[in-house]
């Protein structure tokens, strides 16, 4: 093992905790693509580029994208909206934005 | 010597507008920008004495600590044991992969007939020049139809579980959609997916008829196909996508892929096991047209995994095609 695959393995051990022990959900699925980048940079050099093809399209791509839209479906990512809305003036365009999901039937979203 | 110089003359140097484009300060079509150095992510102590009183107020009311004195020591024995299991677990496999034998030694119980079989006639027998695709496609190809099946099944399940009511999603639509909250056609993301979409598609394409050839196949190709139908749809939105795929392209494609898959799995598969001699040609070794059934099964996987993953994040992010 060269002492570049010894460096990238150090680097998927810390991410891996890192991401654990992230507090912002955010940086944990941005920690986690590093991750698969890393990950897949390891697999070229364990000589099987397929695998490695696969794992930057699946898991460094769709799989955060999906995480991402989970996120903002929940409202854990933290908007420019929600920032100004602590003043009294934006909670009212807050409750604007709100009404559209609720009006237009709320449970199915 | 060198002296410093002052400030008027340094600022007429090169390093120096160097360095002011480089962080920004000056843009080459805006002028002079004002640069805000990024804030601190701060609590204010109001969130932090709310958040500890709904966790009091967890603890009284609903797990009722005070007369519950058994839920208290339950919940202490939990996180102990729940330790104590992750270290006998980690100390468990590191132990059982102390007794793993060496990495290329001829003894080996991997190293068997089987593996050697492929290796050895594999390109006679597959007419592929990459064995792995060779491998997972023709000797095992039930395995792959399997996992086929397994994205099918995965899909519908998000379909079932995330699709809103079409007239619902019409009226949805008119208000502005999905993107109601964001700023619409964002001019970064456009030139950049107007530049990358092309060459994603392509590449996509390539791996999937390369698959024989070349490392990669039918799952790869189809994941990169998803991802640039991704990009795509988060620069232009749903309404441009629709014109080229929409749910009944997306129905009659994925179903036909898979289909067609069973169809010539299945002939594949009772000619083998019969010893029938099957009638579709092997081609010859490093030419696009050969590999057997490969190449159209890698047609048919590609196709299958990029309705798969655009279907998953138009459902994440819409709740409809």
């Amino acid at each position: 093992m060269t002492l570049f695959q010894c460096i990238l393995m150090g680097f998927l051990i810390i991410c891996a905790i890192m991401v654990s022990f992230s507090r912002n959900l955010l940086n944990s699925v941005l920690i986690f693509m590093s991750y698969s980048l890393v990950m897949s940079v390891i697999w070229v050099c364990l000589q099987s580029p397929d695998l490695a093809i696969t794992e930057a399209a699946v898991g460094a791509g769709v799989t955060s994208i999906l995480f991402f839209s989970t996120l903002k479906k929940i409202h854990a990512i933290q908007t420019e909206k929600d920032k100004e809305s602590e003043g009294e003036a934006t909670m009212v365009s807050l409750e604007e934005s709100m009404e559209i999901p609720e009006d237009e039937g709320g449970e199915a979203l | 010597m060198s002296k410093l110089k002052p400030q008027s003359e340094y600022e007429k140097t090169r390093a120096f507008r160097f360095f002011r484009w480089l962080s920004g300060s000056k843009d080459p079509y805006l002028g002079e920008v004002e640069m805000q150095p990024q804030q601190k992510a701060e609590t204010s102590v109001d969130t932090i004495l709310e958040r500890m009183f709904e966790r009091q107020m967890i603890r009284d009311k609903v797990y009722d600590v005070g007369h519950n004195k058994k839920l208290t020591v339950f919940h202490r024995i939990y996180v102990a044991a729940a330790i104590v299991f992750c270290v006998i677990l980690v100390g468990l496999l590191l132990y059982t992969v102390s007794y793993l034998p060496r990495t290329g030694n001829p003894a080996n119980p991997d190293n068997n007939i089987v593996s050697q079989r492929y290796i050895e006639n594999g390109l006679q027998e597959t007419g592929a020049l990459n064995i792995v695709s060779g491998m997972i496609l023709t000797y095992r190809a039930f395995d792959t139809f399997g996992e086929t099946n397994v994205l099918f099944v995965a899909a519908c399940c998000v379909m079932i579980l995330l699709m809103i009511d079409e007239t619902l999603l019409k009226k949805l639509d008119a208000k502005g959609g999905d993107r109601y909250f964001e700023p619409k056609n964002d001019a970064i993301l456009q030139g950049t997916a107007f530049v990358l979409c092309p060459i994603i598609f392509i590449f996509g394409i390539y791996i999937i008829l390369n698959g024989h050839l070349s490392p990669g196949g039918g799952f790869s190709g189809g994941a990169i196909l998803g991802a640039g139908m991704i990009l795509y749809v988060s620069a232009f939105g749903f309404q441009k996508t629709q014109r080229f795929f929409n749910e009944h392209i997306y129905k009659a494609a994925k179903i036909t892929a898979l289909c067609m898959y069973g169809i010539i799995g299945s002939y594949f598969y009772i000619t083998g096991a019969n010893g029938i001699e099957n009638h579709i040609p092997l081609g010859q070794p490093g030419h696009i047209l050969s590999g057997g059934i490969i190449l159209p099964i890698d047609i048919c996987v590609g196709i299958e995994v990029a309705c798969t993953m655009y279907a998953f994040y138009a459902l994440f992010r819409r709740g409809g095609l």
